[in-house]
């Protein structure tokens, strides 16, 4: 078996035996796995206003995923994409909000707010790592909690005390007529054109680009890097910042998209954390990412349907959506086994 | 309130909300000495919480007063056993250590809130009628200032915790056991040559976390909670490794800075009766742990260095 294939076949499998694992704890715990999977298969493509939604879902986890594989072919490890989706969410909503301008100049204004917000956010674990090899992953981690603290105290100073700021102006909205009337209504909007744009945004910086090629170059080996003269430090940093406006964009699809306001939160959205499990699913690659995210939204949108058609608690979906992530991590036994199954073939 | 009457107010409380976070730092310091990241420790916190609610709803008429103890041990065990598929993972599995901490976190509140969701029918469970008490320490409690402060009325499982902390100070620090626990996360390959089981040690360094972690979580869920559900541990497990390396990597550390963020919490849920502290916006407060350990990192409060080998899978014969 060639190694394409097999890295192809990881990710395979692991979906397979996640929904594996969530079927026999679905029949462990006394429901029916067929009636369960048919739940979630209605509840993703059942008629036309759930695969507008399941859209709508997968949109902010294009992006999420985009943005924590981009960190990831720069050998960084971004775990604060859902701090960089938070503050991007607020920015965006609050520009969309607090001034009226033409449409033209008031939609763009606001999806950039939130990649600047999420850049920034992304930039401090950067700057530390770049000048203090501080490791990014807690640097990212605690800053997803200042994100939600903060814009949480920033919500409430906006509203006067309230949870939840005002709507977005139309002029900012990205919500679409064209798209509730062909999807019965549902709340799917004009940022999935956003998401796949930055899918090939992201696919020309790394292979169309010297900056990509820089990057790629520091994920592989920093020392050599810097003997062929790149400038290493620059080059993390960059790469965490445009992870992050990549995440921030996730946060604008909530903000003008999906709900067009922000609300104070009691903990995570969680986009940011399964943007991890789309990324390594993608493999880290643009494409793997558009995957990996319908995969994984279309499973978080249709476990909805699952508690009232079957019974059955959404957070099976979950349990599943960890299993995969813990297989795909554990990709080394998979493939070891897989080349023993193909050798054992070949000796036949 | 005078200055005596707040600090009789705030210190107790600081060491009752530390005394969670001191569980589940040394938890994380067990692990990482040996090697291996432990992101998962919210995750073990939120099983442990979870089964110490479940044990102490369901046998609570049964053992009565013993019933929070025994649903530590619960938790414990809970715990341990999730921090297996950790161990498998990242030392046997060599999984990015990282990723696999994910997948624990994720999976241990789903589990959990599917459990719940199908035993309670709804999405947290009832309150537990048996708590931990609270204890006044013969003599000490009579020592004039200090006394009231921190030995009048306190709650059994902090006094626990700092023994476990000076346990745990002693255990990696004086005996064999320990130096080939911290050998395993500096330097793997040399341990190995010495005949050190690498994997094992790093096996039981896991496990040790999980276990720590688990009566952690049991802790904060029968002491300040009270129930469970999906916010009942809610970045506890993140704090306490912050907790961890704020106090860099050492058992006695962490809990100074568990304590510490301990205070930090009760601060800004008692801010607005206490004098000055009322005028800071409790945002501050809230992200203060947080804001410090970023700092601590970066080398403003004295250098915290990582044990070298921590992160790395152990691969034999490589170099």
């Amino acid at each position: 078996m060639s190694n394409r294939a097999i890295n192809l076949l990881v990710p395979i499998v692991s979906v397979i035996l996640g929904l594996v694992v969530g079927a026999i704890i679905m029949l462990v715990s006394g429901f029916s796995p067929i009636a369960g999977y048919s739940a979630l298969w209605n509840g993703i493509f059942g008629d036309l206003y759930t695969i507008g939604e399941t859209i709508r879902q997968i949109t902010p986890y294009i992006l999420a995923g985009l943005a924590v594989a981009f960190a990831f072919r720069s050998g960084l490890f971004n775990i604060g994409v859902e701090g960089q989706l938070i503050v991007g969410w607020f920015a965006a909503a609050y520009v969309g909000m607090a001034v009226e301008l033409p449409k033209v100049i008031h939609l763009p204004l606001a999806i950039l707010a939130a990649a600047v917000a999420g850049g920034l956010w992304g930039f401090v674990p950067g700057l530390l790592k770049a000048k203090f090899h501080v490791h990014e992953v807690i640097v990212t981690i605690m800053m997803n909690y200042i994100a939600l603290h903060t814009t949480n105290a920033l919500i409430k100073t906006v509203s006067d005390g309230g949870d939840s700021t005002e709507p977005v102006f139309a002029s900012a909205s990205l919500r679409s007529e064209f798209f509730e009337n062909l999807t019965d209504f549902s709340r799917l909007h004009y940022g999935i054109f956003v998401a796949l744009l930055m899918v090939m945004v992201m696919w020309f910086i790394l292979d169309k680009t010297t900056l990509g090629f820089e990057l790629k170059a520091v994920g592989f080996n920093q020392n050599a890097s810097q003997y062929a003269g790149m400038n290493v430090n620059k080059n993390i940093i960059l790469a965490m910042v445009i992870s992050g406006a990549f995440a921030g964009l996730g946060g604008a699809m909530e903000a003008l998209g999906t709900f067009e306001y922000v609300s104070s939160k009691g903990g995570f959205t969680g986009i940011g954390f399964d943007g991890i499990a789309v990324a390594l699913l993608g493999m880290n690659t643009p494409l793997g990412v558009i995957f990996g995210a319908t995969l994984f939204g279309s499973l978080k949108y249709g476990a909805l349907n699952m508690p009232n058609a079957a019974g059955i608690p959404i957070e099976i979906v979950e349990i599943v959506i960890a299993v995969i992530i813990f297989f795909v991590a554990s990709g080394y036994i998979i493939r070891l086994l897989l080349l023993r199954a193909a050798t054992k073939k070949e000796a036949k | 309130m005078s200055f005596l009457e707040v600090l009789y107010f705030i210190v107790p409380s600081a060491i009752f909300y530390a005394a969670p976070l001191i569980f589940v730092a040394i938890g994380g310091v067990f692990s990482e000495r040996s090697g291996v990241v432990n992101i998962g420790l919210e995750g073990l916190m939120v099983i442990g919480a979870f089964i110490g609610i479940l044990f102490n709803l369901f046998f609570a008429d049964t053992f009565g007063g013993a019933t929070p103890w025994l649903a530590l041990i619960a938790a414990m065990v809970a715990a341990l056993l999730l921090s297996l598929f950790h161990a498998v993972a990242s030392i046997s599995f060599r999984a990015d250590q990282v990723v696999s901490g994910v997948a624990i976190n994720l999976l241990a509140i789903a589990l959990a809130l599917y459990l719940v969701q199908k035993i309670f029918g709804k999405g947290q469970t009832d309150f537990i009628t048996e708590r931990f008490g609270r204890y006044n320490v013969p003599f000490l409690q009579d020592i004039p200032v200090i006394g009231p402060m921190f030995f009048k009325s306190v709650y059994n499982t902090s006094i626990l915790a700092i023994v476990v902390a000076i346990i745990a100070w002693f255990v990696i620090y004086k005996t064999p056991f320990g130096l080939r626990l911290r050998s395993v996360g500096e330097h793997p390959m040399a341990a190995d040559t010495m005949g050190i089981n690498v994997s094992k040690m790093r096996y039981i360094a896991v496990m040790i976390s999980g276990a720590l972690a688990g009566i952690g979580g049991a802790i904060y869920a029968q002491t300040i909670s009270g129930d469970f559900g999906h916010a009942t541990i809610n970045g506890q497990g993140f704090m306490a490794l912050a907790a961890m390396i704020f106090g860099k990597w050492h058992p006695l550390g962490a809990m100074g800075a568990a304590i510490f963020f301990g205070f930090a919490q009760s601060l800004s849920i008692a801010g607005p009766s206490i004098p000055y502290v009322q005028d800071i916006p409790s945002v501050f407060l809230l992200i203060l742990p947080y804001v410090l350990t970023i700092l601590a990192l970066a080398g403003f409060i004295g250098r915290a260095n990582a044990p070298k080998a921590s992160g790395k899978p152990y691969i034999k014969g490589e170099r």
